[in-house]
């Protein structure tokens, strides 16, 4: 220590001073602290210390805030104020002064400082951009100490956005002669990349670097990055990969210098990070695993079983070997090392044996076997760690014939397990063995429910949503035999009345939820049973106060289908009536329609028919039964339905009063206006969410069932189906012996030399084996093994059936009833959601004109206009849309287009567009694409026999440049004669509509000058055009753009590929380039005016087209979509 | 890893370190049930726990509980090896270190912390590195050994 000592005063003269300075202050300090830390021992309560330290932190808020206290105790302050910080109390009024201390104290205070700051704030606190600066200024010193200092508070946390201002500096610090320094350097890149990893691209090349560096412990920090990199990227570092076999060869070789030994044992730190990179490098490449063989069998050498280090070790290697592309001899060795493990007596390295064992028997189910007993052991541990662990592995190596009793197990389990996220987890697992085993051997319908009603039961409330739903979902779909289907809801009935008959109290609510379906869709099946009698117990369930409303509407509904006669009518009446007067509106909407359908059989009979639950729903999503209301409100005065794009886009733009009046909202295009352009949810999002602006279900278009034909069918009658095929292939015919009855065990000790642990009791002993054989049973000679879990990519219970069937709409939510006869009684609950504006169009003119005048008229754009002379100057606005099909009767004068200009006749233009009329003026307007710009072409024509003067036009807009390129020729227009002008346009901002305002002013022979506003509007599609690129272009764009959208878009179903029939409206409608298309998907690539890219990637997925829009440009990929919305739309 | 927590057999905190950004409200939380449950735990059982969606890993030195909380793929086995030299690191610093040594003088636990794990992940694995480290930054600071109370408690027994 001495010569450190030395050292350090030698290197770092400045700071002696320090030291010679009296230690009295010190002394007090720390014993303030210490006083304060002996205070609160002595305590008793924990009234007593709140009180001591809330005094304590008055007289550091006291002291802190004073001018006159010096660094030195601002340091000690701190201190305390950390721990009463650790302690549980507020010291937020101490940050700042952590900051100003880390700023403007010597090294020492400044460490201090530093450390309070590190432990007070958040990554995200606003207090730590006052940081920076001493950062910065830290970095720079000549003292080593303040540099480490903020290159380890750097490294902890800092502002992501303040990354540039010292990322120059930090990367200085990789070449600095100190390993120390190099070595925080590179961690804090490291940091640097984890939080912002674009702001680190360009100095991969300088990891490169660290990771040859002549320090250990600089090369061991580079590994942290390249563990990352590889991690998200492996293919990126392959080569790579004989740099780290050769780094882990000289490790293991015991090259480093003794320092780095922990335990006799070469660097384990930097093993086991190398093991794990390589084990990534390694996996599904054959050719890069073959290089590492060699060391890993080295490893597995070296590491002599006596430490826990060792063990590390060994884990890591058992873990890489089963990843990497397998040898044989090598996977012999691991297992065998993991046989060790499983076998040792030490808890922790059992643990971790049978979670290597979870991980390896994916790949080798007859490991399993080997350590039966130990398993078995196992399940009995004390310690509930084990256990759980020991039952992840069993979930594993689950077949048809072991399946009841690792379920029994793991039921077992629940009942004693307290902790939820366990609960959650191993009741999903219940489930989902259930529920795929149901399917796929033969049935037993009293195994499957009994299992079902105790992870029900067991589960309560935290149970996921989808169990109950699959579960339902399977009863209503049922098998191919009708039979077999009948029975099994025969058996589901019987079983919850009499659960209902018991005592209910205790169920929990989803469980409730669903006997209350069942009940009410197959009551029925049971002959003998009165339908009063299960409404009688149905209602028990509405009149317990621990059932929840949601409860209660499930109870109504399952009431609705039972339609008794009888006296349980009149209770059905006596609830109904209870609940109409609810204060939840569900409920109420229940009790209606339980009121209404239980004194009308024959609707009843049309609205929930029975067996119908097997037909798929039709989903209107276009909800055209609606068509009728809707234009019964449009005339009514209510703004025609917008979808929630085009609502927020015009909300972002209309942030200012409106200033536009409203146009006249006659029914003129009510029928056509909005019905089609209308994004409905389907039926199934309305039930759900009742809302219109759910945009993720965007079925849009006609009338659609639910589109599942895309989806790949992965279970059949016959369960999951692409296992099955591979387990056909390859049967296992190294048949181990597995199969054993228990007296053949018993009789055979060859099974129990492969367990060295002698077992306690033949008796016990006997019961083990027992055991041992209904567990692993089948897993080696059967032909197949079902595994489970995180290999098993369809695990998860989230499954769409090939077999569309509205059951599962149904269960989601008692609200949807499964017949198209429904639509009286959901009317108005749909009508209630619906985004209809209903308001009158407010009269607005009045206050919209500029110069006061209040009566100024709205009129139509065709409109005759007779001035009133009263007003010196009228303002009046009219509109009229650019796209051509909107207005038949807008272009009055086909000749206007003979007056465009030579140079652009030429080129397409749109409709010419009588944009207003008045007072023998008429204006129009046209917009003509040219390749690279849009120009507006404005027709001024005098219809009178007079000239008219000081004709003046001016055009504007918020998203566009409006350049003229040739104004009105002259001021004067002769009678019968037409002016044109020109005007250039180029894109501001996107958007979807662009408006342009007009105004124009004349004085006509006899009167006062007139002005008239009007506005013209462009879709953003004029201005898209295609892109030309190639795919390697299209990839490299892709990268770079930063702003995107997605959403899932209506094919196009015609013809024999709908991808291609899609597109090609795409490019027809909007100019769009297509790029390429490779099997389900496209890249499409246009501009918005040659230097406004937008790329676009479309993918067929599930009978939709799911699009990605990518750009530079922030707003233009949401605009974009929309117009190819609108485009898809409006075939 | 995500954090490192150390506290005493009666539950009270000695030491916190987050790597990950929580809100105190948070902190908190998580402190108290998971101060709870290893608390709980007997002295025989493994050193692992699946906490949450956590992996959680802790040793017991004498009357100081060391807790560290790790994602799913990391080593367990290396996290104990982690807490085991920071003690080591612990004990040469103070010198047969016992719990009064982390409570009166946590600063200095916090520097060697800040030393050995940086960031979350092990940073010099070297005991000589990091405690030239520390002292260095010492310089000649003497902290004040409080002699007194140290004799009142047993060492944490080092194996």
């Amino acid at each position: 220590m001495s010569d450190v000592v030395e050292k350090t005063l030698t290197a770092l003269p400045s700071l002696l001073s320090l030291d010679s300075q009296p230690g009295s202050a010190k002394l007090s300090s720390n014993s303030k602290l210490g006083n304060l830390i002996r205070g609160i021992t002595e305590l008793t309560s924990k009234h007593e210390e709140e009180k001591l330290i809330q005094r304590e932190l008055l007289l550091i808020k006291e002291q802190v805030s004073s001018p006159n206290t010096t660094m030195r105790q601002m340091k000690e302050l701190m201190v305390r104020a950390i721990y009463c910080e650790m302690l549980g109390y507020g010291v937020s009024f101490s940050y700042i002064h952590a900051i100003k201390l880390a700023q403007q104290g010597n090294v020492l205070e400044k460490r201090v400082g530093y450390l309070a700051v590190s432990l007070f704030l958040n990554e995200g606190h606003e207090l730590l951009l006052l940081l920076v600066n001493t950062v910065l200024k830290d970095l720079q010193s000549t003292n080593l100490i303040e540099v480490c200092m903020a290159l380890t508070v750097v490294s902890q946390m800092f502002p992501k956005d303040m990354i540039p201002a010292i990322l120059p500096l930090v990367e200085e610090k990789l070449n600095h002669p100190k390993e120390i320094i190099r070595r925080k350097a590179v961690l804090a890149l490291y940091k640097f990349y984890l939080i912002a990893p674009n702001q680190v691209q360009h100095i991969h090349n300088k990891f490169r670097k660290a990771l040859c560096d002549k320090d250990p412990g600089v090369m061991s920090a580079s590994l942290h990055i390249y563990l990352q990199l590889i991690q998200e990227n492996p293919e990126g570092y392959k080569d790579l990969a004989p740099s780290f076999v050769t780094i882990l060869k000289q490790v293991v070789g015991g090259k480093l210098p003794m320092d780095f030994n922990y335990h006799s044992v070469p660097a384990p730190w930097l093993q086991i990070h190398l093991l794990r990179i390589l084990s990534l490098l390694g996996k599904n490449d054959q050719s890069t695993s073959e290089i590492m063989y060699e060391i890993l069998d080295e490893s597995l050498r070296r590491a002599e079983m006596n430490h826990n280090i060792t063990y590390a070790i060994l884990y890591e290697c058992v873990k890489c070997i089963y990843t990497i592309h397998p040898k044989s001899d090598l996977l012999e060795k691991a297992a065998k090392c993991m046989g060790n493990f499983v076998l040792s007596p030490k808890i922790n390295l059992k643990y971790l044996g049978l979670k290597a064992l979870t991980y390896v028997v994916q790949q080798d189910p007859k490991l399993a076997l080997q350590h039966q007993m130990t398993i078995i052991e196992c399940l009995d541990h004390p310690d509930l760690i084990i256990k759980r662990e020991t039952l992840e592995l069993l979930f594993r190596i689950t077949n048809d014939q072991n399946v009841t009793v690792i379920v029994e197990k793991m039921l077992d389990f629940l009942r004693i397990s307290e902790d939820d996220h366990t609960t959650i987890d191993l009741v999903g697992k219940v489930a989902e063995l259930a529920e795929k085993y149901f399917r796929t051997y033969a049935p037993d319908n009293e195994w499957f429910i009994d299992t079902m009603n105790t992870v029900f039961s067991l589960g309560g409330d935290l149970l996921q949503p989808d169990i109950p739903n699959s579960f339902l979902k399977l009863l209503s779909e049922g098998f191919d035999s009708v039979e077999e289907d009948k029975k099994l809801r025969l058996f589901a009935v019987n079983s919850y009345i009499s659960l209902l008959q018991g005592d209910s109290s205790k169920l929990p609510q989803r469980f409730l939820q669903v006997i209350c379906w069942v009940l009410g869709e197959y009551s029925h099946l049971r002959e003998d049973l009165e339908p009063g009698v299960v409404v009688r117990l149905l209602a028990k369930l509405l009149d317990m106060k621990s059932s929840s409303s949601e409860t209660k509407c499930w109870v109504l509904m399952a009431m609705t289908k039972l339609c008794p006669g009888g006296a349980a009518l009149a209770l059905v009446h006596d609830v109904s009536e209870t609940y109409s007067s609810s204060l939840d509106t569900m409920l109420r909407q229940r009790a209606q329609e339980l009121q209404i359908l239980s004194q009308d059989s024959e609707l009843q009979a049309k609205v929930l028919p029975r067996s119908a639950s097997m037909e798929p729903v039709e989903v209107d999503s276009s909800l055209s039964f609606l068509d009728g209301f809707v234009s019964e409100a449009l005339a009514a005065g209510a703004a025609p339905y917008k979808p929630p794009h085009q609502r927020q886009e015009e909300l972002s733009r209309s942030k200012a009063l409106n200033l536009e009046p409203y146009g006249l909202s006659l029914p003129i295009s009510i029928s056509s206006c909005s019905i089609t352009d209308r994004q409905s949810p389907t039926l199934l999002s309305i039930s759900s969410g009742l809302s219109g602006d759910s945009t993720d279900f965007s079925h849009k278009g006609s009338s659609t069932a639910l589109k599942l034909d895309g989806v790949k069918r992965l279970w059949g009658r016959d369960g999951y189906l692409a296992q099955k095929e591979q387990t056909e292939e390859a049967p296992r015919i190294e048949a181990a012996s597995a199969v054993r009855s228990a007296d053949q065990l018993g009789d055979n000790n060859a099974s129990n030399s492969q367990t060295p642990n002698p077992t306690p009791s033949p008796e016990c002993d006997q019961e083990k084996q027992q055991l041992a054989s209904s567990l692993f049973v089948g897993l080696a000679s059967q032909s197949f093994l079902h595994q489970m879990g995180k290999s098993d990519p369809t695990s998860q219970r989230f499954r769409r059936k090939t077999k569309a069937s509205g059951s599962a709409e149904q269960i989601t939510d008692p609200l949807v009833s499964p017949s198209d006869g429904s639509d009286n009684l959901l009317y108005k609950s749909l009508l209630d959601s619906l985004d209809l504006d209903v308001s009158p169009p407010e009269q607005t003119a009045g206050l919209v004109a500029p110069n006061g005048s209040c009566d100024a008229e709205e009129e139509p754009a065709d409109a005759d206009v007779k001035e009133i002379e009263t007003p010196p100057v009228r303002d009046e606005r009219v509109t009229a849309e650019a796209s051509p099909h909107d207005d038949p009767d807008g272009s009055k004068d086909p000749s206007l287009a003979s007056h465009l200009p030579a140079e652009l006749s030429a080129l397409s233009h749109s409709k010419v567009t009588l944009l207003f009329s008045k007072q023998n003026l008429d204006v129009s307007a046209c917009h003509v694409q040219k390749e690279d710009s849009v120009v507006l072409v404005v027709f001024i024509s005098n219809c009178s026999d007079s000239f008219l003067q000081q004709i003046r036009l001016q055009v504007d807009s918020e998203e566009l440049e409006v350049s003229c390129v040739s104004d009105c020729p002259s001021e004067e227009l002769k009678s019968h004669s037409v002016a044109v002008c020109q005007y250039f346009l180029t894109v501001k901002r996107p958007s979807v509509h662009f408006d342009l305002s007009a105004t124009v002013s004349w004085q006509p022979p006899a009167g006062l000058p007139l002005t008239t506003q009007f506005s013209y509007r462009l879709p953003l599609a004029t201005f898209v055009r295609a892109l030309k690129l190639s795919t390697e272009e299209y990839g490299a764009m892709w990268l770079a753009f930063s702003h995107d959208t997605k959403q899932n878009l209506t094919l196009i179903h015609d013809g024999w590929d709908p991808l291609a029939a899609t597109l090609d409206v795409l490019k027809r409608k909007l100019q769009l380039h297509v790029v390429e298309i490779i099997g389900v998907e496209a890249i499409v690539a246009c501009c918005l005016q040659q230097d406004q890219p937008c790329l676009m990637h479309c993918r067929m997925h599930a009978g939709m087209l799911a699009v990605w829009l990518r750009s530079p440009v922030p707003d233009l990929p949401d605009c974009l979509l929309y117009c190819c919305q609108r485009a898809l739309q409006e075939l | 890893m995500q954090f490192m927590l150390l506290f005493s057999r009666q539950g009270k905190l000695r030491l916190q370190k987050w790597y990950v950004p929580l809100s105190d409200k948070e902190k908190k939380k998580i402190t108290r049930e998971l101060v709870q449950t290893v608390l709980a735990r007997k002295p025989k059982m493994c050193s692992f726990l699946e906490w949450r969606d956590l992996k959680i890993v802790y040793k017991r030195y004498a009357s100081l509980y060391f807790c560290c909380a790790i994602e799913d793929q990391d080593n367990e086995l290396i996290t104990l090896e982690i807490i085991h030299r920071y003690v080591e690191l612990l004990d040469k610093y103070f010198g047969s270190v016992c719990e009064l040594d982390i409570i009166f003088n946590f600063e200095k636990a916090y520097f060697i912390l800040d030393e050995f794990l940086l960031g979350g992940e092990a940073q010099e694995t070297s005991k000589k590195n990091v405690l030239k480290a520390i002292e260095q930054a010492d310089l000649l600071q003497e902290y004040i050994n409080d002699k007194l109370s140290r004799s009142v408690l047993p060492p944490l027994c080092l194996q």
